[in-house]
């Protein structure tokens, strides 16, 4: 396989205690720690570790968004990515036209795999590789725990409701990872200066002729409902009473 | 008129509960017409069932040896190639649903609205971001179609007191090869469902080992309860993926969710939120599980455990 592109979204850092604003109007982000999305750098590693084996020539991290991804970007080269590739998006944020924008690189590059997270932890939306896949009339392996590249084309372990699946899948195709695949490398000191010298595309969304979605609005944002605060019991005996109270047992 | 389509999600000639909560999601829709299609090698069980859901005018087959297995890249054209005068279409937001809308979605040139919550009107849901930590209200444009997933622990089952019209259509679509079932690894059926249980009892980090959760499974047994478990639990091998409760695993809303050893992080805690009440047992006052738990009991789970079986048993 030539090469391996992977999705890299900025993201809220998993650890932040995300605040809706005051005014609905979303949730706040000033000085906020922001990180690559924690399945992104599940589908870098693997990329990085397919090509480690030989099955693979380049991995190439894209990032659709604003300037400050290129941070994000920066990490990836560091992790051992070789180029970089952001598309400035402007406004744009919705999975439709990220895919779509996904399938424009596609036809520049030419990837043997698209290997994308589950889901981007800002929006939850798990949409952008199920679409990318559709508009390009490729194969999908979803919410992959395992992924075995053997020549033209890979076998793979899905993290399904019931257990997991294995399917075989032709490639090119997308996949997109779970948290189980693999554990990220750290990035050394080293890595990160001569991750400065590798080379990081900037290309404007306008240039890939890209036709926008139908977007879907947000109108306004809320804190999700508190529990109220409950009671605690001192022992087993308490406790086998506190349940019996509410008709639990 | 609204006339949403529901995407069935069914295994081994049985219909997915959560085929149930999306008609209930979709009757949140005033003056919907509610049309659910089912697509299987052979699909008269699963159709026969689906008919008495309340609310469903219609059932419609879409038999074909190709869904023999459910792929998505073979389901999503034969779902697009029977949407034709539909507003909406859902699917539920399990594993199925969320790997099968997407692709549909795309084809029919639309973003899809994850994990409905709320229907506030037949344009307008509210639905969770980051993690559970914030909930939104979107609108979706009026003039083209609405594909969702609906948050199946939103939502009670519809009852089965319906009486559906059920037709068989068939498409010649050319469905692709390019991905091949080759096996399915499930996990043991002997215990309450985990999304369905009304009794949910869940294990973390604490166990330490494959043979200590075997505490969870006694408990489990008798309260006659489905079992979970933290992410932590399943990444250290303890128990199969198919158990992890939480934003990356299931999202469950038992009436009663008894979290054992888990600290309630809260990629956690937004697989509970919808619990009717939550006991937390943890030697730690100040672990975060309790700031959300109606009954909490510090101490050590290694002498309480086996304790409350011996009490409930
Ligand atoms: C993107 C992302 C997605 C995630 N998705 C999920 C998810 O879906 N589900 C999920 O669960 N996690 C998820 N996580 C992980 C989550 O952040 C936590 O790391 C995880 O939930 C911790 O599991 P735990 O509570 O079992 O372990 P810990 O946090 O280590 O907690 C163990 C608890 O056990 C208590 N304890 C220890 N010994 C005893 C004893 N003898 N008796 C009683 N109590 C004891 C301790 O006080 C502590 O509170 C996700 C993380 C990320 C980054
Ligand atoms: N703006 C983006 N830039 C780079 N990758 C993205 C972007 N949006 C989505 N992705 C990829 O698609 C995956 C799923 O995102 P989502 O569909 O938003 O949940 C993410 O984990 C990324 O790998």
């Amino acid at each position: 396989m030539d090469k391996i592109l992977v999705g890299l979204k900025r993201v809220v850092d998993y650890n932040v205690r995300v605040r809706v604003r005051s005014d609905g109007s979303g949730v706040e982000t000033d000085g906020v720690k922001m990180s690559i999305n924690p399945f992104d750098e599940i589908a870098l590693e693997e990329a990085l570790r397919i090509k480690e084996r030989g099955d693979a020539s380049e991995v190439i991290v894209v990032s659709i968004g604003g300037n400050d991804s290129q941070q994000q970007l920066r990490t990836g080269l560091a992790m051992g990515a070789d180029r970089a590739i952001l598309v400035d998006s402007g406004e744009t944020r919705d999975p439709l036209t990220y895919a779509r924008v996904f399938l424009a690189l596609i036809e520049r590059e030419n990837p043997g795999l698209v290997i994308l997270g589950k889901q981007a932890i800002d929006d939850d939306n798990s949409q952008t590789g199920q679409m990318l896949a559709a508009l390009w009339d490729r194969p999908q392996a979803t919410f992959a725990s395992k992924l075995e590249v053997n020549g033209d084309k890979a076998t793979v372990t899905r993290e399904v409701d019931v257990g997991l699946e294995i399917v075989e899948i032709d490639l090119p195709a997308v996949v997109t990872v779970d948290l189980r695949m693999n554990e990220p490398r750290y990035v050394k000191l080293p890595d990160i200066m001569k991750a400065k010298k590798k080379p990081l595309d900037t290309i404007d969304i306008a240039e890939l002729n890209i036709e926008q979605a139908p977007a879907i609005k947000e109108v306004n944002f809320e804190p999700p409902s508190d529990r109220e605060k409950g009671v605690l019991v001192d022992d087993v005996a308490g406790l086998v009473a506190a349940l019996k109270d509410k008709g639990l047992l | 008129m609204p006339k949403v389509l529901i995407v069935a999600e069914h295994a081994d000639g049985k219909a997915n509960p959560s085929t149930a909560k999306c008609v209930a999601c979709a009757s949140a829709i005033p003056d919907a017409e509610i049309h659910v299609v089912v697509l299987s090698d052979d699909s008269e069980n699963v159709a026969n069932e689906l008919a008495t859901l309340a609310g469903v005018a219609r059932v419609i087959r879409v038999d074909n040896s190709q869904n023999s297995n459910t792929i998505a890249a073979v389901q999503a054209p034969q779902v697009v190639a029977v949407t034709d005068g539909y507003s909406h279409v859902f699917g539920p937001s399990t594993t199925f649903g969320k790997d099968l809308m997407p692709r549909v979605a795309a084809l029919l040139g639309v973003n899809q609205v994850s994990d409905i919550m709320e229907v506030l009107g037949s344009h307008s849901f509210k639905r969770p971001v980051y993690a559970g930590n914030a909930v939104v209200t979107v609108e979706t444009p009026s003039d083209s179609i609405v594909v969702a997933t609906v948050r199946v622990a939103s939502y009670r089952s519809a009852p089965n007191d319906g009486d559906a019209t059920i037709d068989a259509v068939t498409i010649d679509a050319e469905l692709p090869v390019h991905t091949r079932f080759l096996e399915l690894q499930a996990g043991s059926a002997d215990r309450p469902d985990l999304q369905t249980a009304a009794t949910v009892v869940s294990g973390g980090r604490a166990l330490g080992s494959t043979e200590s959760f075997d505490l969870i499974y006694k408990l489990a047994d008798a309260l006659g309860a489905g079992v979970g478990a933290s992410r932590a639990a399943v990444d250290a091998g303890y128990v199969p993926n198919e158990m992890q409760v939480g934003q990356t695993g299931k999202i469950i809303a038992p009436d009663l969710y008894i979290a054992i050893g888990i600290s309630g992080a809260i990629q956690h805690l937004t697989g509970i939120k919808d619990a009717g009440t939550i006991v937390a047992i943890n030697k730690d006052g100040e672990a975060p599980i309790f700031e959300v738990a109606d009954i909490g009991l510090v101490g050590d789970l290694f002498t309480i455990v086996p304790e409350l079986q011996d009490a409930v048993s």
